[in-house]
Formats: structure tokens, sequence, C-alpha cells
């Protein structure tokens, strides 16, 4: 039993990656999406308000969190349009395990994402920026952030099964936008007036972000952050994650 | 019950106001082809997503292949294919890929799934598509493999949702060829369908349905017959008699002593572009004579008179616009 649900999660996620290497375009476009943000606000907006030390070593870790929180539209988009296929019939009326459709799109998806973040990093390396902390320090910035992508993913999975059309779906993605941008990615929340710095602190990207910053030994990091950007993604993770599987279950049209 | 497939009692299924199944009964033997057959709106497609696990009912006892579809959904599903009414494949892969895929998922093990995938393409005359993508392929062709796709495991009970719906006649001839072909290997089909023509080609029995109940059931020569045997086709040679020669059929009329009432039932139906009259009668012999008589007393010059079964659309007609008919008959 046990063992066919991970077979059968395989085989969702071998579904994905055979749609990659049918339409490898998409999944370029998905690749440089994040590394025109990093350029535009680098260097065409940039400056950023009460930010500590260099631009570019401040914005880059927020760049990388930004990306993680985008993904989530990606997410959506997919699982919207998959749901709306017949072929979501076929695999309900099949003996499959239960959440092995979401979890083929999941994998496919944290793949992709730990893919564009080493794109990323190699863009941001190009640029001069340089992590300055412990090679553990390194890998736990990437963990936090692929942790937070994770969180975004069930998200992003559940509102897609709860919006069901594409059409409300845009509406929803709308949002993630306020959500990436009210946040410390761009800009100190200290330089915000006091009520939105709040906000941004509350945010749980800016949690990520800030603690990514301390890992990375750049400017703008806060040590007390590492623990909260653990914890949000997880108390997320424990909410959508079985609320997503339970109303794949039940989706009936 | 060892005999019988699919039992439905009393289901129910509600979207909002709109009762979808309203105390639908349903029995299928074991290695016959069921026909249900109804309007648009009349609850096919809820009745084939609930007997393939995909919504569950409000209420009723619903089983298939001996498994209850709502505790025991995942028995149900290894016994059962479902080719819905858009088709359910993955439209980037290529059809290998899909049944290939398919297979996995049935937990054929990776060979046993490539084989099986190699021999359904074949089988389905899609064995030369190579890697281009389902979205490539015409109507036809992904019937073809979603109905390979179905059948992957042999299912014990088949269920096809309106099969042939959206193709062209070709298409049509080539998925009804593979249906009767499953027959002979001892499936169970349940097929839905607005096409009669449909269920009197391949289905053993047929029930009617609409609004969400079943109206008739039977084979489709006691269908046929219940809707009181033979009918009679009068073709005029003048348009312009139609409605006359209607008159004439319903009542009689004065100065006709032939008194066509006693043989020709009042249900008339007058198809004006081929200047065809048609209604039920009760004894051939005596109606034909009455009607000839009549039409030649009257002045009225007819091309064919003919005695004829009625068609299944006659049959469906009656059965599911009642309506439609009652606003007729008080008109």
């Amino acid at each position: 039993m046990t063992a066919y649900v991970l077979s059968d999660c395989w085989t969702m996620t071998r579904r994905e990656l055979a749609h990659w290497a049918r339409q490898p375009v998409r999944l370029l476009v998905g690749l440089v999406f994040p590394v025109m943000i990093l350029l535009m606000f680098g260097y065409l907006i940039g400056g950023g308000r009460g930010v500590p030390g260099d631009y570019v070593d401040y914005l880059v870790p927020g760049i990388f969190a930004l990306t993680m929180a985008f993904g989530l539209e990606g997410t959506m988009i997919a699982v919207t349009q998959d749901l709306n296929k017949g072929v979501v019939d076929r695999f309900r009326s099949m003996p499959m395990a239960d959440g092995a459709v979401l979890v083929g799109r999941s994998a496919a998806d944290m793949l992709q994402s730990a893919i564009g973040l080493a794109v990323l990093l190699a863009v941001a390396a190009a640029l001069g920026w340089r992590a300055h902390g412990s090679a553990g320090g390194f890998l736990g910035a990437v963990g936090l952030l692929l942790l937070f992508r994770f969180a975004m993913l069930w998200i992003g999975i559940h509102l897609a099964l709860v919006a069901g059309k594409p059409e409300t779906v845009q509406a929803v993605q709308i949002l993630v936008w306020p959500v990436g941008f009210l946040s410390n990615a761009f800009a100190a929340s200290e330089s915000m007036p006091g009520w939105l710095g709040a906000v941004v602190q509350w945010n749980p990207m800016s949690h990520t972000a800030t603690a990514v910053r301390d890992l990375f030994g750049g400017p703008g990091g806060e040590p007390g952050h590492v623990w909260a950007a653990v914890a949000w993604p997880l108390a997320l993770l424990a909410v959508f994650f079985p609320l997503a599987v339970r109303r794949f279950a039940r989706l009936s049209r | 019950m060892a005999d019988t497939a699919i039992t439905v009692e009393g289901a129910r299924k509600r979207y909002g106001e709109k009762k979808a199944l309203d105390g639908l009964d349903l029995h299928v033997s074991r290695g016959t082809v069921h026909g249900v057959l109804g309007p648009n709106g009349a609850g096919k497609t809820t009745l084939v997503r609930i007997l393939s696990t995909l919504v569950r009912p409000d209420a009723g006892r619903i089983g298939v292949a001996g498994h209850d579809v709502v505790t025991e959904a995942r028995e149900v599903r290894f016994r059962i294919g479902l080719l819905g009414q858009h088709a359910a494949l993955d439209e980037e892969l290529d059809g290998r890929q899909n049944l290939e895929m398919f297979g996995r998922l049935y937990h054929l093990g990776a060979r046993h799934a490539r084989v099986r995938a190699d021999e359904l393409l074949s089988r389905f005359g899609l064995a030369d598509t190579g890697r281009k993508p389902v979205r490539t392929y015409s109507g036809g062709m992904r019937r073809r493999l979603d109905l390979a796709a179905s059948l992957i495991t042999d299912p014990e009970v088949l269920f096809l949702d309106e099969p042939t719906t959206g193709l062209d006649p070709r298409g049509r001839a080539e998925v009804w060829a593979s249906v009767r072909s499953l027959v002979g290997g001892g499936t169970t089909v349940l097929l839905t369908t607005q096409y009669l023509e449909e269920a009197d080609q391949l289905a053993d029995r047929v029930s009617v349905v609409d609004r969400g109940r079943v109206v008739a059931d039977g084979t489709p020569e006691e269908l046929k017959s219940r809707l009181g045997g033979d009918r009679i086709d009068v073709v005029v040679r003048d348009a312009g008699r139609l409605d006359a020669v209607a008159a004439l059929m319903r009542a009689g009329s004065a100065g006709v002593s032939a008194d066509v009432s006693a043989n020709v039932l009042a249900d008339v139906s007058v198809d004006a572009d081929r200047r065809l009259l048609s209604a039920p009668v009760t004894d051939r012999m005596a109606a034909l004579a009455r009607v000839v008589r009549a039409l030649e007393e009257a002045g009225i010059e007819a091309e064919d008179v003919a005695l004829r079964r009625p068609t299944l659309d006659e049959v469906f007609l009656h059965l599911t616009d009642r309506d439609d008919r009652t606003k007729e008959a008080a008109a």
C-alpha cells in the first residue's frame, strides 16, 4: 500500500517532467522572470529606503524570498489548468493514492524552484553579490527559502482548488503582488510609516528574508528570525496541506 | 445478485435547486450492454459520474461490480473503466506516454505497462502515431485512445458517457465497432446517449431517463411496441392538402363515409418538408383500407400510404416530451 503511494507520486512527478520536456520554453520563461525582477530593482528602480549597507547585498536575498512567494502563482495556474482538463476525471476514477496528483505537482514545482534559485544565485554572483556566512549558513538559507516555497506551494494548491476556474484564479493571483511587496524585500521596515512597518514585519515572507540575510552574512539580517522563518511555513503547511488533500479527494462537479 | 453488475436503488443528487437524479433505479445484468437514453439535462452524466465514484450521491444504494460506490470506492475503481464526454487524456503527452502512465497508476509495473500500451495502441490503430502529442489528434483518434485508456485493466464494467457526441459518422462507426468487440469479452457496458440509433445498434436493454428518473425500461423492441405497435405513413402529392388530410385522419370529416378514427389514433404528426403524415394505428389492415378509402372519397392524391413499426425516435419523444404533448393536445 505504502509502496503504491510512493510509486503513484513518482508517476505523477514523471508526468510533470515529461511536460517540461515537451515545452522547455515554458520552463525557461519561469526561470528568466525572477532574474528580470532582480535586474529591474537592482539597477532600474534601485535605491531602497533606509537600507543598511550596499543595496544589491540587501536586495538579493529579498528577491530570493520574493521569487519563492511568487511561485504560488505558477502553482495555482498549473493546478487550475489541470483541474479543468478531463484527465483529472480519469485519475480520480482510478485506484491511485489520494494525494498523488498534488504531490506530483509539488515535486515538479519544488524542482523548478530549486533550479530557479540556482540560476538566481549564479546571476547574483555575476553581479558581484557574495555570501559572507559559513557554508552551513548558506545551506541553511537555501533550506529556509525552499521551505517557504513549499508552504506557498500548498497554499497555492488549496487556493486553486477552492477557486476552481481560471477566471477566479486571476483575481486571487493579483493578491499575491501586494503580499509580495508588503514585505522587506526591497526596503527596510524601519523606513516605513509605523502601521505599514508593522504589517511588513508580520509578513512571514519578511521573516524568511531577514533570516536569510543573516545566514548569508549580509546587511539587514537579524539572528532571531530563523525560528520564525521555520515556524511560519510549518504552521502554514499544517493548515493548508491537509485542507488541499481533502479538498482534492472531495472534488465533485 | 451475482449476475447483476450495476445496481442503483433510489439514487438522488441535487445541485442547488436542480434535482439531477430524483430517485433513479437501475439494474444491469453482467455481460450486457445497457443503454441510458435521455435528452440533455436528464441526469445521464450525473449517473455515470456517481457510478464511476467521481461524485457522491445524496441518497440511494449504488453498487458496481459487487461493491458500494461510496464506502468501497477504491474496490470499485479497480474494476471499472470510464470514457467520459470529454477526452480524459493528457493532451501534452503522446498516446504511448498516456497509456503507460495510466498502466503504472493501475500498478501494472513499468514493463507490463509498456507492453499493455503497445497492445492497445495497435488494437485501436494508433501504433504509428509516434511522439505526436494528443492535442494534435483528430476527434476520432482521441476517442479511440480514450477508449484504450479505459480498457487498460480489462474492466468488469465500462462506462461510456455519450461516446460518439461530436464525432463525424466515420468516427462514430469506429467507436461502435470497438464497443461491439468488447461485449464478446464479457465486459458489462453502460452507455449513455442522446442518439436513439446508437442505443438501438448497441444496447441489449435501454432505460429511458427524463428529469432524473427512469421513465421506461426494456429491450429496444419492447420499447417500440409500447408505443401502440404499428403506424401508418401517408405522403400527399400536394403539400397544400396536408392540413385537410391531418384533419381527416384525426377525426374523419363531413362527406366521407369511411370512419378513419375507428382505427387511426388522433395523435397525428405532420412533416411538411416531406409532405408526410404519420399516426399510430390499432388494426393494421383495417386502418390501411379506411385511410385509402377516405383519401379517395375526399379526392386527395397520395403518393404513398404505408404501414411500419415505430422508430425508437418516436418512442423517445413519446416518453420524454410529455409537457409538449399535453400542450399540443390542448391546442
